[in-house]
């Protein structure tokens, strides 16, 4: 028997992160050359819209510029100050979303179609607003929140206000079949659920990493598969439970799906176990059937995925059918900015269905390019989850970026008729301010963590114990 | 942590694939057919986006368009004297699609003709609005009012032809509807009553509906004695007993009363009408060579003028069921347009030409994109026997059942028909007369015409004293423009 011997050729250099001790370039100019053309392709469409729909260059065209550019140029002030590492894209695809949501939002304004409706207001001047707003608490986010990790102490903090906002609605009355509003009289309502996702990340992020050990390692092999114990279901039981219960009481089949999905992609990173995938997916799969079982709700959404064009029949809403025909009528190049009938879907047009306008106005190109700049953001923040240094900043960013690619899975899917629509909000893009508030909210949490990945180790103090550890050859 | 880290990107990725595959589905694959969905406004809404093209008689625009001020359509389509013409034209409704040449040419008159496009890009560049083409039909206007009054408030059809070309001339259908009524958005109602209408206004009879040919099917019948050689000469007497037998049956061949007809001649039989020699034609002919001769006058089949013509039937059947349908009166049916193919097409000496009713279309800036090319369709009889049964068919009109059909220094050729119907034939009878008007120029018009009967007429319901001075006055009117 010989002794073990160590590889002899492993290059002692070997960079596994993206971190190095070189100052790596803070991307900021990058940043700004980008961020100029998420201002001006939007201010090319809403020029575009006006032309089209009053053949004149539109007034406000100015305004919404400025705005916009306004906005995004504090943003990029703010992260050159206090996230000078942050990663380059976020903002500029956040902005662009945002721009473009805005210009859409605007045009679905001028329809008279919608403007026929009862309970329609012109929102886009809302929606500017808050997305001012939703930009100052990026601001803050970056300001007061000198690093990500402080986070991690208001672990049980975070669970608490989550369990708030979740159970909130219940309270209020339900607004178009869900439960997902808090209606303040005389101030409008906001939907809490936004937040929330932000909130529960944190929660996930900090329990997770104190009991992923246990979760991971405690655990039986069986078929397979490694089980965990009893005692350590109790957490997923619990936000599967939770996720139930929503569901049931609130209506709310899109919050119910994103949480859950949110919290098993965060256990999977945790733990690395597939096992928790698997009981996710069944979970997710019982949780959902018994509910259609006796949630008439939810078993009208499933009939109206399958059939959509039943709606003409029966009498029920057409929209589903209303926005497979706007995609089709959109075809690959689209009908051009302002020229399609995406108004068509009536309630919800500017909102849930948002993309159904991206899909007729600017046609198959004008989706895929959308659905590329999500893709983006999502893959912007697993990078940062993958270059971050500290586990919390892992799961965080990781928990953050799934819901986020979970979120609009579920609104597409469900706008486009892959999975049953579950009204949820397209993020940025979608007429709504807790949407647009909170989504600028976790990209300022995903650049504060990018930055804090990406900024430069401070140069290894010489380690007293560096000369000691030798080679030692047979 | 990275490798579940990376997996995650990768199941990320893989969702965004996803809706990405499902958007090539819907907006490539799937594009069309969601796109002229029937459900799909935006069809309603491009046709009435802006004025749609007009449909042209003589000249003159027999639709329009007016603004309608609404949102989802700016235009609304107008007929002008819309009773009249819409066998013609059909409807073009903004909640009830449309119909007929609006249907079938709706392309050209929207404006979204594939050979419309060179005009939608020069319009496009110089800034103009999309505008719709014309259809310009081969109608005759005075024929077809001549034709519409005549029928008045009586049911029936009439279809005229020329039977050089094919060319329709006239295409009238009592009870009539006004497409105008049902072109807005808020016509429901008016639609919902025509629906219930139980005299079905909207049924285009001329082209939709069948009758029992009755007598007027004698001359196919005659047609068929003579291009078989089963009979040579119109004037040579037949072999035809009185009273005949129905074959395999005990029944005798009853006559309309006691006219000549034992053994008489092929003009004195369709002078007279006679039931036993035309039953036995058919009988000594048989079925199939029956089925042929009425085939190669366009029976089962139906005929596209565009607007489709639903087939005029001759069966296969049984002896006697044969024998009588060689006077028209068992399961034959025919369309009031193809008892006008007949008459046209002893007329033309022969020669069938297929029916059309769309002679030009006409782009917005007047050229014309297609000319219908009159096209034959078949030849159901030489043209020595066509001049034979011509001649026969003169002598019906100067002497026999359809003198009421008489023009003047003109020499018109006819047969009457009365056609019972209903069990034990309790149905109101109904007259036919299909007749033909010859000139030095050929013959210029063949006109055929149903009508249900009343209860007021019941027992005076001859082809001859109704449906005649219809046809009369339609070969009238087509004999005025041709001069």
């Amino acid at each position: 028997m010989s002794p073990i011997s160590p590889m002899p050729n492993m290059p002692n250099t070997t960079n596994t992160t993206t971190i190095s001790t070189e100052g790596a370039p803070s991307r900021r100019n990058t940043e700004l050359a980008l961020l100029a053309f998420a201002v001006l392709i939007p201010c090319f469409a809403y020029a575009n819209v006006g032309l089209a729909m009053d053949g004149e260059m539109p007034s406000g065209l100015l305004g919404y510029g400025m705005g916009l550019g306004l906005m995004a140029g504090v943003g990029h002030l703010v992260v050159r100050k206090f996230a000078k590492y942050a990663d380059p894209l976020l903002l500029p695809l956040a902005t662009f979303l945002n721009g473009i949501g805005l210009v859409i939002i605007w045009r679905l304004d001028q329809s008279p179609r919608l403007q026929a409706r009862k309970f329609f207001t012109a929102s886009a001047t809302n929606q500017l607003m808050f997305s001012a707003l939703g930009i100052a608490l990026f601001v803050a986010v970056l300001v007061l929140l000198k690093d990500h990790r402080i986070l991690q102490r208001y672990t049980y903090i975070s669970m608490v206000a989550a369990l708030i906002l979740l159970v909130a609605p219940m309270f209020f009355p339900a607004k178009f079949g869900a439960r997902i509003w808090i209606t303040i009289p005389g101030l409008g309502s906001i939907q809490p659920g936004e937040f929330a996702k932000i909130v529960l990340a944190i929660f996930f992020a900090g329990y997770l990493m104190v009991k992923r050990d246990a979760l991971a390692l405690a655990s039986r092999r069986f078929m397979g598969l490694y089980l965990p114990r009893g005692r350590d279901l109790g957490p997923i039981l619990a936000v599967w439970a939770f996720s139930i219960l929503i569901l049931v009481f609130e209506t709310d089949l899109g919050t119910s799906l994103l949480f859950f999905g949110m919290f098993v992609v965060m256990l999977y990173v945790a733990t690395e176990r597939t096992s928790w995938i698997v009981f996710g997916l069944l979970m997710s799969a019982v949780g959902a059937v018994a509910v259609s079982t006796f949630e008439h709700h939810v078993q009208e959404r499933v009939t109206a995925w399958l059939h959509p064009f039943d709606a003409f029949k029966d009498g029920s809403s057409d929209q589903i059918a209303q926005a497979l025909m706007a995609f089709g009528s959109g075809g690959v190049f689209g009908t051009g900015w302002g020229q399609g009938h995406s108004d068509l879907i009536g309630f919800a047009a500017n909102s849930d269905f948002i993309l159904a306008t991206v899909g007729e106005e600017l046609g198959l190109a004008g989706v895929m390019a959308i659905l590329l700049v999500y893709g983006l953001i999502v893959e912007r923040g697993v990078r940062t989850a993958l270059a971050a240094r500290d586990p919390f900043g892992k799961l965080l960013a990781t928990g953050l970026s799934g819901a986020f690619a979970i979120q609009v899975f579920v609104v597409a899917g469900g706008v486009m008729g892959l999975i049953p629509l579950t009204g949820m909000t397209m993020p940025f893009m979608a007429q709504g301010g807790s949407s647009v508030i909170a989504n600028w909210a976790l990209i300022a949490v995903l650049i504060k963590i990018s930055d804090t990945a990406r900024r430069p180790a401070p140069a290894p103090a010489p380690s007293p114990d560096a000369e000691m550890t030798q080679v030692v050859r047979p | 942590m990275n490798k579940p880290v990376r997996r995650i990107a990768i199941f990320c990725g893989l969702l965004v694939l996803a809706l990405m595959i499902r958007d090539n589905w819907i907006q490539f694959v799937q594009a069309d057919e969601l796109k002229s969905n029937k459900h799909n406004r935006r069809v309603t809404i491009a046709r009435y986006s802006q004025p749609r093209g007009n449909i042209i008689v003589d000249g003159q625009a027999v639709t329009g368009s007016q603004e309608t001020g609404g949102i989802d359509f700016k235009y609304k389509r107008t007929y002008k004297n819309g009773d009249m013409w819409a066998p013609v034209t059909g409807y073009s409704s903004q909640v009830f699609d449309a119909n007929q040449i609006e249907k079938l040419e709706d392309k050209v008159l929207t404006g979204d003709d594939d050979r419309l496009f060179f005009n939608r890009t020069v319009d496009m560049i110089t800034g103009k609005g999309k505008k719709g083409g014309d259809v310009i039909t081969t109608l005759n206007s005075k024929a077809q009012e001549a034709a519409f009054k005549g029928l008045g408030d009586k049911k029936g059809a009439v279809a005229a032809l020329d039977p050089r070309t094919g060319k329709i001339l006239a295409l009238a259908s009592t009870p009539s509807y006004d497409p105008s009524k049902i072109a807005g958005a808020q016509d429901d109602k008016a639609w919902k009553s025509l629906q219930d209408d139980k005299n079905q206004p909207m049924l285009n009879r001329a082209l939709r509906q069948t009758y029992p040919p009755g007598s007027t099917f004698k001359v196919v019948t005659a047609a068929a004695a003579l291009e078989n050689g089963l009979y040579k000469d119109v004037d040579s007497k037949t072999d035809s007993p009185l009273p005949w037998i129905l074959p395999d049956t005990r029944v005798a061949l009853e006559n309309e009363g006691s006219i000549p007809c034992k053994d008489a001649s092929l003009r004195v039989a369709l002078q007279y009408s006679c039931n036993t020699v035309f039953g036995k034609v058919s009988a000594d002919l048989g079925n199939k060579k029956m089925m042929d001769t009425a085939e190669k006058f366009g029976f089962n089949k139906p005929v596209d003028t565009p607007v489709r013509a639903v087939p005029s039937v001759y069966p296969k059947d049984n002896r006697p069921q044969n024998a009588m349908a060689g006077i028209g009166q068992a399961s034959n049916r025919a369309t009031p347009l193809q008892m006008a193919m007949v008459a046209a097409a002893v007329a033309n000496n022969g020669k069938l030409m297929e029916p059309y009713m769309v002679d030009k279309l006409r782009a917005p800036n007047l050229n014309v994109i297609e000319h219908h090319q009159p096209k034959q369709m078949n030849q159901p009889l030489s043209a020595e026997n066509a001049q034979k049964l011509q001649s026969i068919m003169e002598t019906v009109v100067e002497k026999g059942t359809g003198t009421a059909a008489q023009i003047d220094n003109v020499k018109v050729g006819g047969k009457t028909g009365t056609a019972q119907h209903g069990v034990d034939n309790s149905g109101n009878p109904y007259a036919w007369f299909i007749s033909y008007a010859k000139t030095d120029n050929g013959s210029p018009v063949a006109v055929a015409v149903v009508i249900e009967g009343s209860e007021t007429v019941r027992d005076d319901i001859a082809g001859g004293k109704l449906a005649a001075p219809i046809a009369k006055s339609v070969m009238q009117a087509v004999l005025a423009t041709e001069k």
